[in-house]
């Protein structure tokens, strides 16, 4: 089947067409779930957060205007349902961020210096054991944390667009992303000098 | 000169580019005497870069989404 121009496609959804819909999820449904599983990290997961995604978007077609791209439509509300999985899905308990945040002197400076991480235990690591590790310790975040580090590291989301989907101000965004920022380094350091856990 | 707690306030304005030609010079110049502050920079750019990265899909991801996933999202919608 040839997949029907953006218009079309938008008018047979909104008329209820069955062939329309599984149109749709053909030719969005790759580039959703490569999103969740950036998101979530875990597949299954991701598929859930997909599956809600396109029933939202079959329900909610009537709101899509055209303003935006449908790819832009559908990547937003991937991701409003992958960030709602991953609230409901939390396999360990948040850290707690304040005492992962650098420390310092009264006067202000460091109290202890750092391990550069290009020793043999990183460099040497594997590529997937890196990216697992990095996941598990951004899954260490509290949420509030987590969702910005997603949605702006991960997701490369601006800063704009990041308080939109959260619905908080410019400067709340960037203080959690540096505080988020600072605490997954520190989860990084003390992983790679051998602790395990969060 | 600027403590290494002020250059930690300065830090996510400096890498997104948004200091002052003042402020940026004051930071750049701590970082030139602060061994610390250097190694503790250099972490916490490699920590970008790894984020990034490990959320990245793996290269053996197919594009196409997976026929089961496509009948379960089917079957979900007829059944709403």
């Amino acid at each position: 089947m040839n997949a029907p121009s953006e218009a079309i496609l938008v008018e047979q959804l909104r008329a209820g067409s069955d062939e329309a819909f599984e149109s749709l999820v053909r030719e969005h449904g790759g580039v959703m779930l490569a999103t969740a599983r950036r998101v979530l990290g875990q597949d299954a997961d991701a598929q859930d957060a997909v599956q809600d995604a396109f029933v939202q978007a079959f329900r909610k077609i009537d709101t899509f205007h055209g303003e935006s791209k449908l790819r832009t439509w559908l990547h937003r509300i991937t991701v409003n349902a992958s960030l709602m999985k991953l609230r409901s899905s939390r396999s360990r308990p948040a850290v707690s961020i304040d005492e992962l945040l650098p420390q310092f002197l009264e006067d202000g400076h460091r109290t202890v210096g750092e391990k550069r991480w290009s020793d043999p235990g990183l460099v040497a690591a594997e590529r997937s054991e890196t990216r697992a590790i990095v996941r598990e310790m951004i899954d260490c975040l509290p949420d509030d944390y987590r969702e910005v580090v997603l949605l702006r590291d991960v997701e490369q989301l601006d800063t704009k667009e990041t308080a939109d989907f959260l619905g908080v101000g410019l400067a709340v965004v960037k203080t959690r992303l540096h505080r988020a920022r600072q605490a997954l380094r520190t989860l990084l350091a003390r992983r790679f000098a051998g602790v395990t856990g969060c | 000169m600027l403590t290494c707690r002020e250059l930690f306030e300065f830090l996510h304005d400096y890498l997104a580019r948004d200091l002052s030609l003042a402020q940026r010079a004051s930071f750049e110049l701590h970082l030139t005497v602060c061994k610390h502050c250097r190694e503790y920079l250099a972490t916490y750019k490699k920590t970008i870069d790894l984020t990034c990265a490990a959320c990245e899909p793996d290269d053996d991801v197919p594009e196409d989404v997976p026929e089961d996933l496509v009948q379960a999202i089917l079957n979900a919608r007829r059944s709403k």
